[in-house]
């Protein structure tokens, strides 16, 4: 048996966080705690590196694979990656370490705790991309409230226990009809083993109800328009390393499930559900979009205009094309890094005037360039500039749904041109216009180490903006695959 | 000849509550002594439980009136692990309210005694003796701190709901008897059949009486004072033992001489199952006592418990026992952490005592939430794997709606526990508790949690024992 590289990935950031339990908490400035867990991050980084740099791309099967008994003759703990599931885990361990650079100035109380919520919280998440047993997904994917809440509830702003108890209940509210899903599952077919379900496939008589089980938890998750309220609540009370991890990683749980699950499960379901999906994306590009344009708090903003890009990603995979599937993996992956960096340019801000509403910034070009230059860079990524990997996902998503249904993809550029008013308009608002609160003037531009997160995040957006190869290359096979195997599970039943 | 080996345990815990209250009666101020000797016997029971029964497949004994199965082994054991536990975690809170006395000991020990005649019954007349031999030990127990006025009233409304529920049960019992014409349940299982209507009317009293016993909706009025009311030490008792017994008692009659009927009683069962897990999880939002609250989260729990018979499966049998054992666990380390709450030799019960718990404590409230996260079933607990199992069960009967209320009422559980988690980790602090707890607290504390929490690395150990048990 080969090394076991994926548990390892899942395991070690645990460890670290073991390792962080039993060292002593100091209040103040507790480096030990912090050098530990960027340590322990970084390495799972490289490790996620060496992933995919060993993982070989020609091929739609599952590598890497382990697979233990675990529950005698029920349940094995089975994991693996393809190429759709690889870039997810690549995505988490490099916002992970980059969260926790960035805590130096937003977390003041008890930091040993809050890097240890953070270690558990990226082990739960790896082990959701990696999970190939729907039972191993589910404990993974529920086990992430646990750690995600006491991070918006203890180090939170002043209205955290509400959003903590939304965020936790929604969720819950939503995930407990997939656990009944994954019970029903093992009774239909005998087995919750992925990849023995992709070629089983399931009675096309359950399809329907059981994928609406799976479509409860993921669509709050997403969130997809009406379930999407917890998630603005959620980002503006969260301290900034939480609204990260949560936009970056935690929203794409779902879109992850949506393509491995709802789509390589059910076929004929997915098909008898896709106009419910445009629908509702539509609706969450356009409304969510109006929204956030009347946002004064600018983390309210990104939150809503986290809920419109994710439409495009839930409409994407329900094109079943090839172009709308890699494109809403890519729409994610992309996402996940603009948002990453919109918030943690909020955070910059916030952690220097202690507001996030729009209206107390303006004119702020002169007294920090810097951070002008690399919000700007987010901000034309998140409204879908070409040359940035905002427009790749965007773009190849348009492309397929116009094939597909030409009215749908009218009314979703509609929302294009929506997300570029709100986005351009916010950064015209804070970084532009006179300067009128005199406060303002003794602004620091960024420091050291924000400087080296936002690069860090610009450098890849920008990169897969113009050269987006790598990542397509990496999907290519296991998307094509999938839509193939979907279409014969069509047309069996 | 019978075998008299097989009742070994029980004999010899019939023998040392005589030789322990001979003990008492003659010397002066041996409580500690008397205390120490009874945990030691219940260790020694469940030693010879495990030697002479364990392995036992199903023997009967004494015209087929006492059965010894795997079933009865297990839950014997656990009852007495259980009963031991309570006896060792329970004694720094005895001596701060003066209750460190002899009759503590023997009562729990008479108890335990009638639990496992209960477990091990197989005949009506034997069970009904078990039944009343616990419940009069538990009617002196819950007054136990009798200068309190709480408590005084907690022992006297068990009394006197639990006479009513008996007189019902037993009602039922001479029901089934006319019918049947023999109180052994084989007998009765062979001899029933559901042409004849009233029957029903003797199962229905009969469940009710057991329904009782084991607090499920509606028949669970009695519970939250009685929880409320008892000295914790007792309370703990209360929430953990007796419920095996009548698990097991209940699954007994169900399974066996029940089993033909399963149409009859499957319906109320389900009613059982998803008022108890509604109402627990709906009534335990607005408590404000901690005592109170598990009393309604135990009413919760025993509805998922029953989820589990309702399948009418062996596999529905074992995840309620699964269920139970797990609840147990939880439900120690939860009173180990609320026996802990000690200050200035008072004890602390309301919720918002626990304010900000987790900046004095740290360890204590990481165990709490830990118990808490596994009591609302988010995994990847323990807690999460009980109700897993149920509802594995449930779905592999195809009962959906089942199943979908209980995970529902999950979401609404889960409400109440993050309540009593925002105050401990998100509200402002107060003053310290106590630190200087009785390592044995401290151990149980400590081994509860760890369960709870590394229960997934080997979730099997405990399948493999409970499926050992197949009733029908």
């Amino acid at each position: 048996m080969n090394f076991p590289i994926l548990s390892s990935l899942i395991l070690l950031p645990t460890i670290g966080a073991l390792f962080l339990f039993f060292t002593k908490d100091k209040e103040g400035n507790n480096s030990t705690a912090k050098y530990v867990s960027l340590f322990t991050t970084s390495v799972n980084f490289l490790i996620s590196i060496y992933l995919w740099v060993s993982f070989d791309q020609s091929t739609s099967n599952f590598q890497f694979i382990e697979d233990r008994t675990w529950i005698e003759g029920f349940i094995n703990y089975k994991v693996g990656v393809d190429g759709i599931s690889i870039l997810f885990i690549i995505l988490t361990t490099f916002i992970t370490p980059l969260c926790i650079i960035s805590v130096n100035n937003s977390v003041k109380k008890r930091l040993r705790d809050f890097l240890i919520a953070i270690l558990i919280l990226e082990s739960f998440m790896i082990g959701v991309f990696c999970a190939l047993d729907l039972v191993v997904f589910y404990l993974f994917f529920e086990a992430g409230l646990i750690p995600m809440f006491l991070i918006i509830g203890i180090w939170g702003g002043p209205k955290r226990v509400y959003s903590a108890f939304k965020f936790f209940l929604y969720t819950l509210l939503g995930s407990v009809l997939m656990l009944v899903a994954i019970i029903s599952i093992y009774w239909i077919s005998g087995t919750t083993d992925v990849i023995k379900l992709y070629e089983l496939g399931i009675d096309a008589k359950y399809q329907n109800l059981l994928w609406l089980a799976f479509f409860s938890s993921f669509a709050v998750k997403t969130p997809m328009w009406p379930v999407h309220t917890w998630l603005p609540d959620a980002h503006v009370e969260a301290p900034t390393a939480g609204s990260v991890l949560l936009a970056a990683i935690l929203l794409k749980m779902a879109g992850y499930g949506f393509i491995r699950f709802s789509l390589g499960l059910f076929p004929i379901a997915s098909e008898v559900f896709t106009p419910l999906i445009y629908a509702l994306s539509v609706i969450a590009i356009i409304v969510t979009s109006l929204i956030a344009l009347m946002q004064e708090d600018m983390k309210k903003l990104i939150a809503y205009s986290s809920v419109a890009h994710m439409g495009f990603v839930t409409l994407g995979v329900f094109t079943i094309q090839q172009q709308g599937i890699e494109g809403s993996i890519i729409q994610m992956i992309s996402h996940g890094l603009v948002s990453a960096a919109l918030f943690l340019c909020v955070g910059v801000v916030y952690d220097r005037m202690h507001s996030r509403l729009i209206s107390s910034y303006g004119g702020i070009v002169t007294i920090i360039p810097k951070y002008s230059i690399l919000f700007m860079i987010f901000t034309l990524a998140a409204l879908g500039l070409p040359g940035t990997s905002g427009f790749v996902g965007e773009f190849l998503i348009l492309m397929a749904v116009f094939k597909d249904n030409f009215l749908v993809a009218v009314l979703a550029s509609i929302g294009v041109i929506l997300g570029a008013a709100y986005m351009l308009w916010l950064y015209k608002r804070v970084i532009f216009g006179k300067l009128i609160n005199s406060d303002l003037k003794s602004m620091m531009d960024l420091d050291r180490s924000e400087y080296f997160i936002l690069t860090c995040l610009a450098i890849p957006t920008l990169y897969f903006g113009f050269y987006p190869d790598p990542l397509i290359n990496t999907i290519e096979v296991s998307v094509n695959d999938l839509i193939d195997m979907y279409n014969k599970n069509l047309l069996i039943k | 000849m019978e075998n008299i080996d097989l009742i070994l345990p029980e004999i010899f815990i019939a023998l040392s509550i005589m030789f322990l209250l001979v003990l008492g009666v003659f010397k002066k101020k041996s409580s500690k002594i008397v205390f120490n000797i009874s945990q030691l016997i219940l260790l020694i029971t469940a030693v010879i439980t495990i030697n002479e029964t364990f392995a036992i497949d199903r023997v009967t004994l004494f015209k087929d009136s006492v059965v010894i199965d795997h079933m009865s082994s297990l839950m014997k054991i656990i009852t007495l692990l259980g009963a031991f536990l309570v006896l060792t975690i329970s004694t720094n809170y005895l001596k701060t309210f003066k209750l460190f006395k002899i009759e503590y000991p023997v009562l729990i020990l008479s108890s335990v005694l009638g639990m496992m005649v209960m477990i091990s019954s197989n005949d009506l007349i034997v069970f009904y003796m078990g039944l009343e031999l616990q419940s009069l030990a538990l009617y002196v127990l819950a007054t136990f701190n009798r200068d309190q006025l709480q408590s005084s009233e907690a022992g006297l409304k068990y009394f006197v709901l639990s006479a009513l529920s008996s007189g019902l049960l037993l009602y039922g019992c001479s029901l089934i008897y006319g019918f049947s014409g023999s109180t052994n349940f084989d007998i009765i299982s062979s001899q029933l059949n559901s042409n004849e209507y009233v029957l029903t009317f003797g199962i229905v009293f009969i469940l009710v009486g057991l329904a009782f016993k084991i607090s499920a909706v509606p028949f669970h009025m009695w519970a939250p004072d009685v929880y409320q009311g008892s000295p914790t030490s007792v309370t703990l008792f209360f929430t953990m033992v007796p419920k095996i017994a009548a698990l097991t008692v209940f699954i007994r009659f169900l399974y066996v001489p029940f089993l033909n009927l399963i149409d009859q009683w499957q319906m109320i069962i389900v009613f059982l199952s998803i008022a108890s897990m509604l109402f627990g999880a709906i009534a335990a939002i607005g408590q404000t006592n901690i005592k109170r609250l598990i009393a309604y989260s135990s009413i919760s729990h025993i509805g998922y418990t029953l989820a589990g018979l309702a399948a009418g499966t062996n596999n529905g049998i074992q995840s309620s026992i699964v269920y139970i054992s797990i609840y147990i666990i939880m439900n120690l380390a939860l009173f180990s952490c609320l026996l802990m709450l000690k200050r200035n030799n008072k004890y602390y019960e309301d919720i918002k005592d626990l304010s900000g718990l987790s900046k004095n404590h740290p360890l204590l409230s990481l165990s709490l939430l830990v118990i808490l996260f596994s009591l609302a079933g988010i995994p990847p607990l323990a807690g999460f794997f009980a109700k897993f199992y149920i509802f594995k069960a449930v779905i592999e009967q195809s009962m959906f709606f089942l199943a979908v209320v209980g995970l529902l009422s999950t979401v609404v559980a889960a409400f109440y526990y993050l309540r009593i988690i925002k105050i401990i980790y998100f509200d402002e602090e107060k003053e310290k508790y106590d630190e200087d707890h009785s390592i044995w607290l401290k151990f149980s504390l400590t081994f509860s949690t760890i369960l709870i929490l590394l229960y997934f690395i080997f979730p099997s150990q405990l399948i493999d024992v409970v499926s050992r048990i197949n009733i029908i």
